[in-house]
């Protein structure tokens, strides 16, 4: 299939409440606003596939363009692995001129060849980038025989940059999962209480504060996509009996093909905030327990909720007359933006609005649901209304991404980082604790009060 | 790159750890050095974002980026209107004093002709006329970081340098490769003025990637080299060239103006400085300032202290060409064995190196060459290899995202020259305080000034 007749299958995507409620037409066109030049910001499709398929920690991550795209981005993200350190490797095919003018198909090769001899991988995923896209490279023949001759599964992830944002990236990333990867091998056992869980990225080890949690329920993570995950994990993927989606609008696909082919049910949750992480545990016991697991399940889950919601409760008090009257302005996407609003509203946070720009309309709708109509949803917030409404202290703290920090830091107003740069794990209950525990940091710090005033010069 | 490539390559199909970074966000980092200004990548927008997240991590300051958002249909047909509707909109919501466009690899494989682009832009838009314009040609899969670099600053001297009749007495110009920190170019500009001579700065990161804090919300850089200034240097008395990468701009330079150029291929060491501070001597008539002069001294003090702990180090380095040079020319002046340099592209300073190995490659080969060696000096890319030779990474160069202030780092002239021999000898100190686990390092050899023993 051509990446135009893939691209036009995510876009057609039944599992997506946003396409759903499109006309044919819209669908055509595509998820995302088509980008304004000029005025565009967000990675390309294969920033969005690496994005997805990388934590795949022992699998040899391959690009195949000139070095702009791996050069310039490598090593940039927090994504951890318990086991092989592979995944951190920046491999590259570096195409130059010439490679240009004889075609980069034969390097790829070579260069795939070298990888399986150098580091062992279980499977070499390689990216096609814009450049050899344009030259015709045929990276799906090259993968083909490549695993051919040498007996590792060569996979092409078939994302040039300009078919579109991160976000149909991460699909096509999906995508790749489903046509090469899931269902290609068998678990040496299953269990009734095996899960598969889409759309964690273990980013600064968020998974790992979940993962005991259901280990001690008695739930087996049969297959994490695709945080500190091995290869053969993501290949037996569908054996599991209940998948999560967690981010519901990236890999929504993933999960409703499984369905589709394998019959497993699957549903949308998240792990941050005490009251979503009482939610994901319990749909996701109550779903297996209705495939066949025993009933005991429940009760262990329902132990453990009541354990993990009384302490977290208990360590949030101390935040929550700290935390009074301060207000936040959240500036994220897709699936943060609702789940995150619950996590601070719980620890006695004010917020005061969210950007919607990512979010799909079941997100929207959530959001609505918990807050009311008055609540101030964003779909495009302007970098200087930002500035101004920080500036004129409509907000106490913005929590955001990387890029935009300086927006808020140039205002002198506080600012956290919630997206994939972040050093601190947020998911979980512990993970809402540690979310106050810098939030209350940063807000009292005694720096404000001195950064703010002026120079002497000035008074 | 009219040079003949002689350093040999790694053979290797499959670039590991790639050291190079690709033109275009060298063009960036050069158009920020220019004022009120916004760069622009012509191409599909994840060049940009990555480019963008690189510098962000970086020098931790918003970087203005923006993209001509090609996709597809428009890669194909040709990227003309993307390109119009970006300048229009740029300079609709931003209003900045200059927008440098550069090229990546998808307009460049396409073919787009890019001096076409700009007459047809100016011939359809009268009423933009008075929009600034530098368009520069930095194909990702040629050269690299160094050479985008000198691409957009050699683009904004033939842009906007005018001959003059007259000179203006005690102005110098500077052209300032990337070698130079933010923190470097701004030492440079404190001697230079200790001299009363009044220097144009050519790109000057100084004043926008240094932490400036500005009253409001600033969508371009936040200050930088003034386009006026660019005319302005066909009235200065010489122009210090500070890179072989700025020979280009140089050349530009003085073919347009006339003005005399001296070069200057390092200014970290005692030497180099020596040679910076006898031209301005020269330039301005003036003799040196006592500041520089109790430099100098503590200079040398600094080498007499530190030249036990340098001295037959084996050190690997993997930076960019002209900090490569500078780097290990250093290294050499302390002492130290430079067992291996590599380079992310080819250049002609490389025939300078003083070097057991030079090798255009990516960080697996310092790791290779690392083994057995006391240090690496590259950037923080560098991490992933050094540990698993066993080998210290002291971080140098672009990019180094898991260090504060690494863009204010001054390491030119006599007082950043002796801030590297201590930091640079403290490494070593500590690594042998550590090996023989005491507290005193001199081992009684009356080495280090004291009687322990």
């Amino acid at each position: 299939m051509s990446v135009a007749d893939k691209v036009q299958e995510v876009f057609n995507e039944p599992g997506c409440a946003t396409n759903q409620a499109k006309t044919d037409k819209e669908r055509k066109k595509g998820c995302s606003k088509a980008l304004k030049p000029g005025a565009a910001a967000g990675g390309c499709a294969y920033d969005g596939a690496m994005i997805a398929l990388q934590p795949i920690a022992d699998a040899a991550h391959l690009v195949h363009g000139p070095i702009a795209c791996l050069g310039n981005s490598w090593d940039n993200r927090g994504t951890r692995s318990s086991h092989s350190q592979l995944y951190r490797t920046g491999l590259t095919t570096d195409l130059s001129e010439l490679d240009i003018i004889h075609g980069g198909e034969k390097k790829l090769y070579k260069a795939i060849k070298e990888v399986v001899a150098q580091h062992k991988p279980p499977a070499v995923f390689v990216y096609q980038t814009c450049v050899p896209a344009m030259i015709g490279d045929d990276i799906e023949a090259v993968c083909k025989h490549a695993s051919t001759k040498l007996g590792v599964p060569v996979i092409p992830v078939n994302v040039p940059g300009f078919v579109g944002s991160k976000n149909l990236g991460n699909k096509l990333a999906g995508e790749t999962l489903l046509d090469h990867v899931i269902g290609t091998q068998e678990p040496a056992f299953t269990t009734p209480t095996d899960v598969c869980v889409i759309g964690e990225y273990n980013l600064a080890g968020e998974l790992w504060q979940v993962k005991p949690l259901l280990e001690e329920i008695g739930i087996r993570l049969l297959s994490n996509i695709s945080g500190d995950a091995k290869y053969h994990e993501v290949a037996r993927a569908h054996r599991a009996r209940v998948t999560m989606v967690v981010c519901s609008q990236a890999l929504v696909n993933v999960g409703r093909k499984m369905q589709e082919r394998w019959g497993i049910p699957y549903f949308e949750g998240s792990f941050y905030g005490v009251s979503d992480m009482t939610d994901t545990l319990r749909t996701m016991t109550r779903m297996l327990v209705e495939r066949g697991a025993e009933p005991e399940l429940m009760d262990r889950a329902e132990g453990v909720i009541a354990r993990e919601e009384a302490r977290a409760q208990r360590r949030l008090q101390a935040y929550r007359p700290r935390f009074e009257g301060k207000r936040v302005l959240l500036f994220t996407g897709g699936v943060k933006s609702w789940s995150m609003v619950t996590a601070l509203e719980e620890a006695g946070l004010t917020i005061v609005g969210t950007s919607t720009k990512k979010s799909t309309a079941e997100d929207k709708e959530r959001i609505r649901k918990k807050k009311g109509q008055e609540f101030h949803m964003w779909d495009d917030l302007k970098p200087r209304e930002m500035y101004r409404m920080l500036r004129e202290s409509e907000a106490d703290i913005m929590l955001s991404g990387g890029r935009s920090q300086f927006i808020s830091l140039k205002a002198k107003v506080p600012w956290l980082d919630i997206n994939q740069e972040r050093h601190h794990p947020y998911a979980g209950y512990d993970g809402i604790v540690t979310l106050c525990e810098e939030i209350d940091k940063t807000l009292s710090s005694p720096i404000w009060r001195q950064v703010r005033a002026p120079a002497p010069w000035e008074v | 790159m009219g040079h003949i490539q002689r350093f040999p390559t790694s053979t290797k199909a499959c670039a590991t750890n790639p050291l190079k970074m690709s033109q275009p966000i060298g063009a960036a980092l050069a158009f920020l050095g220019m004022d009120r200004s916004l760069p622009l990548f012509h191409g599909s927008q994840g060049c940009t974002a990555f480019g963008l997240v690189l510098l962000v991590r970086h020098f931790r300051e918003a970087i203005p980026l923006q993209t001509t958002a090609m996709d597809q249909v428009s890669t194909i047909l040709g990227g003309y209107e993307n390109l119009e509707e970006a300048l229009k909109t740029i300079d609709e919501r931003m209003k900045p004093a200059l927008i440098g466009v550069a090229t990546t690899g998808v307009t460049e494989t396409k073919g787009e002709d890019l001096q076409g682009h700009l007459a047809t832009f100016r011939q359809r838009n009268p009423n933009l006329a008075h929009l600034n314009l530098v368009f520069v040609n930095t194909p990702d899969f040629a050269g690299g970081f160094e050479d985008g670099f000198a691409a957009a600053v050699t683009g904004i001297v033939e842009t906007f340098a005018e001959p003059s009749r007259s000179k203006v007495k005690g102005q110098v110009n500077i052209l300032a490769g990337c070698h130079l920190t933010p923190g470097d170019v701004e030492e440079i500009r404190d001697i230079v003025e200790s001299f009363g001579l009044t220097p144009i700065i050519l790109p000057d990161l100084s004043l926008s990637m240094s932490g400036r804090q500005p009253d409001d919300f600033t969508p371009t850089s936040l200050g930088g080299t003034t386009i006026d200034q660019v005319r302005a240097m066909g009235q200065s008395e010489a122009t210090l060239v500070l890179g072989e990468q700025m020979r280009g701009a140089a050349a530009a330079l003085e073919l347009k103006t006339d003005v005399r150029s001296l070069f200057f291929d390092r200014l970290t060491g005692l030497e180099a400085s020596d040679r910076f501070v006898r031209a301005l001597a020269e330039i301005s008539g003036r003799p040196v300032p006592a500041r520089l002069r109790r430099q100098r001294e503590s200079l040398v003090d600094a080498m007499l202290d530190g030249h036990f702990y340098t001295a037959r180090k084996r050190v690997v380095v993997a930076l960019e060409p002209d900090l490569l040079h500078a780097v290990t020319a250093f290294l050499a002046d302390m002492g130290a064995q430079v067992v291996g340099a590599v380079s992310p592209t080819q250049a002609p300073v490389l025939e300078k190196l003083r070097a057991g190995t030079v090798l255009v490659g990516d960080h697996a080969d310092a790791e290779a060459l690392a083994e057995g060696c006391d240090l690496i000096v590259s950037n923080s890319h560098g991490r992933q290899g050094a540990a698993r030779a066993g080998v210290e990474l002291f971080r140098m160069g672009l990019p180094q995202f898991d260090r504060l202030g690494a863009g204010l780092t001054v390491s030119v002239g006599y007082r950043g020259t002796r801030d590297l021999i201590f930091a640079l000898a403290n490494r070593f100190l500590a690594q042998e305080t550590e090996h023989h686990g005491d507290t005193h390092a001199c081992h009684g050899d009356g080495g280090c000034g004291c009687s322990a023993g």
